[in-house]
C-alpha cells in the first residue's frame, strides 16, 4: 500500500467574466485526472514544461488550490474529503518546500520565528525553550549555524535560504515532502548541495518526496520513479533508469532529446526531435490526446478523437498513447520534418520549439561544493 | 466616473508599490527607507515644518504674549471706520477685529488645528483600517463568501470616494450641527474610505505571495496568518498615507471651518475661523487673512512634503 495516492485528480480554474454578476465563461483545465502512487521512503519525480500543471498538482495535494474532482488518498485518509480544520492538521504530516526560497519566507519574522510558526500551530513543543531545541536540531541536520535563529532571511544566501525552506518542513516531522522546482531558484554549484542535503534526509528520516522540476537531470538524480505531464495529465510513468533509457511516450523522447550529451560525437550525430508549435492552452485542451497537435508520430485514426488512457506495458512502465508500441519498434516512423540528426559542424538552432524549460541543467551532484557565501546582501 | 477609477487606481497603485519591495529587504526595509528620507531634502524640510508646527502647538498656550481673547486694544480697531492695527513691536501680528493679539491667536490656535488634524486622520486610520483588513483578510483567506463580503465592502468605499470628499464632509458636519467635534468626524470620516482601500489592496498583494503560501501548507491558523504574516507586510503604505492625510485633513477641517461649520467658540482661536472672519475686512486689513492662511498652508505642506518622501523612499522603481 502507498503512502501517498492520487486517484483521477482534477483541478479546473473557472474562468470568469461580468461586471457586476460573475459568469462562469469556462475553466483553465490546468490538471486533468492524474493518478499516481508515491511508495513510503521513496521519491517520486514529476517533469514536465511550465505551464503543464505540475506546480498546481502539487499545491492540490496539500489542498493549497481545491481539489475539482478525484481523490488524494494519504495513509489511508482521503484528503478531498477533509474539513478545512481536519485538512490543516493533516498538514503537519505533509509538508511542502518552495521554489522561491526568500519569498516563501516572510521577511518580518526571524528564523526562529518562522520555524517555530508550524510547530506552535500543530502544538508541538510545551513551552519556546523545548522549541527552540527542537529547532537547533534541525539547524543542525540542514547545516545551517545555531546563530541563524534570531537573524532575517535576507541575510542568507539562496542555498541557505532553502535550508530555511526544508528545516521549516522538518520540524514538523512530516511523512510527505512535496518539493515544487526545489533547486532551480539556485546556483548550479549549491543546487548539488541541496539534493544531496534532501538525499541525506531521506535516508536518515525516511522521509517520502514528491519533487516536482523541469530539470531533467535533478529529477533523474533524486527520483526512484519519474512521472513526465504534459497539459494536466501524465503522459508516461516509469522507473527513473527506464524512463531515461527508454522513453516510450514521443513527448518524453522529445524532451529526452533535449538534454545535451556532454560528448561531442554522441551529441553532433542523436537524434534530435524538434516540437512544432507551442503548449495548447489548458483552458482550451486539444480533443484526443493532448499531444496530438505537437506530436511528430501523429496517426491519421484516434490520435485527434479518443484520448488515451495510462496502461501499463510491464516493469512499472506506464504510457498514454495508443501506438507506443509501434513507435518503439518502428512500425511508425515520424515525420521526416520533425528529426534531424546534426551534421557535424553545424550551428546549434536556437529553436523556441524545444520545449521550454526542458532541463539544459548540469548534472547534479557534480557540484564543486563551494562554499556558500553568508551574508551575501 | 472616471475620476472615481483613478483615485482608486492611485490608491491600489500604492499599495502594489509598497506590495513589492516587501519580499525583498525586509527587516532591513526601514532602515533603508531611513536612510533615503533622511538623503532627501523634501523629507528634511517637511520633517522640520512639522517639527516647529508640533511644538508651537504644544507649548504655544504658554508662550503666548497675551491671552487668545483678551481684546486689550479694543480702543485702537474700528472696523466699521475701516481702521486697523499692523504689526508693531507690542504685537507682532498686529490686532484683529476686535482688538486681540493676532500672533498669541495664532499660537495658540495651532493646538486646535493639530488637534482636528491628528484626531479625524485618526478616526480615519482606525476605521478605515479596520474596514481594510477586515475586506482584506475575508478577500485572501475567507474563500467565496470572503469575496462576496469583500467585494460588498469594496463597492460601499467606491461609492464613498466617487463623492467629492469637501462635500462629504459639508454633508455630514451640516447633518451633526456646528462643533469642533463634528468637524473631526466629518474629516475623518472623508478618510475612511481611503485607508480601507489602501490597507485592503496591499493585504491582497501580500496575500498572494509564497510564504503566505506556505503559512498555509504549515497548516498556520488562519487568523494567525492575517495578524503574524498578512498584516505586518501591509502596512507601509497606510503609514504613508497618513502623513499625507494628516494635510489634507487640516486642509478640510480649515475649510469646514470657514464654511461657519466649525467650532463656535469664540474662546478658541482655530485658523479656519480666524481666516473666515477676516475675510470680511479683506480690503482694509488683508494681513488678517494672510496669517492663518499661511499657517495652514505651510503646516499642510510640511505633512505633503514628508508623506511624498516617504513614499518615493519606499518606492522600489526610484531605488538607486
Amino acid at each position: 500500500m502507498s503512502l501517498l495516492e492520487l486517484d483521477g485528480v482534477k483541478v479546473h480554474f473557472p474562468v470568469r467574466k461580468g461586471v457586476l454578476f460573475d459568469r462562469t465563461v469556462g475553466h483553465v483545465y490546468a490538471v486533468d485526472g492524474v493518478s499516481l502512487k508515491v511508495e513510503a521512503g521513496r521519491t517520486y519525480g514529476l517533469v514536465g514544461e511550465s505551464g503543464c500543471g505540475k506546480t498546481t498538482l502539487g499545491r492540490a495535494v496539500l489542498r493549497l488550490v481545491d481539489i475539482t474532482e478525484g481523490e488524494v488518498v494519504l495513509d489511508g485518509t482521503n484528503l478531498a474529503k477533509l474539513s478545512g480544520e481536519e485538512m490543516r492538521r493533516v498538514r503537519r504530516r505533509l509538508q511542502m518546500v518552495f521554489q522561491d526560497p526568500l519569498g516563501s519566507l516572510n521577511p518580518r519574522q526571524n528564523i526562529e520565528s518562522i520555524l517555530a510558526e508550524g510547530m506552535a500551530a500543530h502544538g508541538i513543543g510545551a513551552d519556546s525553550e523545548e522549541r527552540r531545541a527542537k529547532i537547533k536540531e534541525v539547524l543542525a541536520r540542514v547545516g545551517l549555524p545555531a546563530n541563524a535563529l534570531s537573524r532575517y532571511p535576507h541575510e542568507f544566501s539562496g542555498g541557505q535560504r532553502q535550508r530555511i525552506g526544508i528545516a521549516r518542513a522538518l520540524v514538523l516531522e512530516p511523512d510527505v515532502i512535496i518539493c515544487d522546482e526545489p533547486v532551480s531558484a539556485l546556483d548550479v554549484s549549491i543546487q548539488a548541495q541541496v539534493i544531496n542535503l534532501l538525499e541525506e534526509l531521506q535516508e536518515s528520516l525516511g522521509l517520502t518526496y514528491l519533487v516536482i522540476a523541469h530539470d531533467l537531470a535533478v529529477v533523474r538524480h533524486i527520483s526512484d520513479v519519474i512521472g513526465v505531464m504534459y497539459l494536466g495529465s501524465l503522459v508516461e510513468e516509469a522507473p527513473s533508469d527506464t524512463l531515461y533509457a527508454e522513453p516510450r511516450h514521443p513527448y518524453t523522447r522529445a524532451l529526452m532529446s533535449a538534454v545535451p550529451v556532454p560528448d561531442p560525437d554522441v551529441e553532433d550525430n542523436r537524434e534530435r526531435i524538434l516540437l512544432q508549435g507551442d503548449l495548447p492552452s489548458p483552458a482550451n485542451p486539444p480533443t484526443g490526446c493532448r499531444f496530438h497537435t505537437r506530436c511528430p508520430w501523429k496517426q491519421e485514426t484516434r490520435c485527434a478523437t479518443e484520448r488515451p488512457e495510462l496502461r501499463d506495458i510491464g516493469g512499472g512502465h506506464r504510457v498514454a498513447c495508443h501506438y507506443a508500441a509501434e513507435i518503439a519498434d518502428g512500425t511508425i516512423g515520424p515525420r521526416q520534418s520533425a528529426t534531424a540528426p546534426r551534421a557535424a559542424g553545424e550551428q546549434r538552432p536556437v529553436d523556441a520549439a524545444v520545449p521550454a524549460e526542458a532541463g539544459v541543467g548540469a548534472a547534479a551532484g557534480a557540484g564543486p561544493g563551494a562554499e556558500e557565501a553568508v551574508g551575501k546582501e | 466616473m472616471a475620476s472615481t477609477t483613478t483615485r482608486a487606481d492611485k490608491i491600489d497603485r500604492l499599495a502594489e508599490l509598497t506590495a513589492q519591495q516587501e519580499a525583498h529587504g525586509g527587516a532591513s526595509l526601514w532602515r533603508e527607507a531611513f536612510r533615503r528620507l533622511r538623503a532627501s531634502k523634501m523629507a528634511v524640510i517637511g520633517a522640520v515644518i512639522i517639527a516647529v508646527f508640533v511644538v508651537l502647538a504644544v507649548i504655544g498656550p504658554w508662550i503666548a504674549p497675551y491671552g487668545p481673547t483678551e481684546q486689550a486694544w479694543r480702543g485702537e480697531v474700528f472696523p466699521n471706520q475701516g481702521r486697523f492695527v499692523g504689526p508693531r513691536g507690542e504685537n507682532w501680528f498686529g490686532l484683529d477685529h476686535l482688538g486681540r493679539d493676532e500672533f498669541s491667536r495664532m499660537l495658540v490656535g495651532a493646538r486646535q488645528t493639530l488637534l482636528v488634524g491628528v484626531v479625524s486622520m485618526l478616526i480615519g486610520l482606525v476605521v478605515g483600517a479596520l474596514v481594510g483588513a477586515l475586506s482584506g483578510a475575508a478577500a485572501t483567506l475567507g474563500g467565496a463568501s470572503g469575496k462576496r463580503l469583500d467585494s460588498f465592502v469594496m463597492r460601499v468605499t467606491d461609492m464613498l470616494l466617487a463623492l467629492p470628499s469637501l462635500l462629504l464632509a459639508v454633508s455630514i458636519a451640516a447633518v451633526m450641527g456646528q462643533s469642533l467635534t463634528t468637524v473631526m468626524i466629518a474629516v475623518g470620516v472623508v478618510q475612511v474610505p481611503v485607508f480601507a482601500r489602501l490597507l485592503r489592496g496591499s493585504m491582497l498583494a501580500q496575500g498572494g505571495s509564497d510564504y503566505v503560501l506556505a503559512a498555509r501548507a504549515l497548516g498556520v491558523r488562519r487568523r494567525r496568518i492575517v495578524l503574524t504574516q498578512i498584516l505586518p507586510n501591509s502596512l507601509s503604505p497606510v503609514i504613508v498615507q497618513a502623513t499625507l492625510s494628516l494635510a489634507t485633513a487640516i486642509i478640510e477641517a480649515a475649510a469646514l471651518s470657514y464654511l461657519g461649520l466649525g467650532n463656535p467658540d469664540p474662546a478658541v482661536p482655530e485658523w479656519g475661523v480666524m481666516l473666515s472672519q477676516a475675510q470680511r475686512f479683506f480690503d482694509n486689513a488683508p494681513m488678517m487673512s494672510v496669517y492663518p492662511a499661511v499657517g495652514i498652508i505651510i503646516t499642510a505642506l510640511g505633512f505633503t512634503l514628508l508623506g511624498e518622501a516617504m513614499r518615493e523612499a519606499l518606492d522600489p522603481k526610484l531605488r538607486g
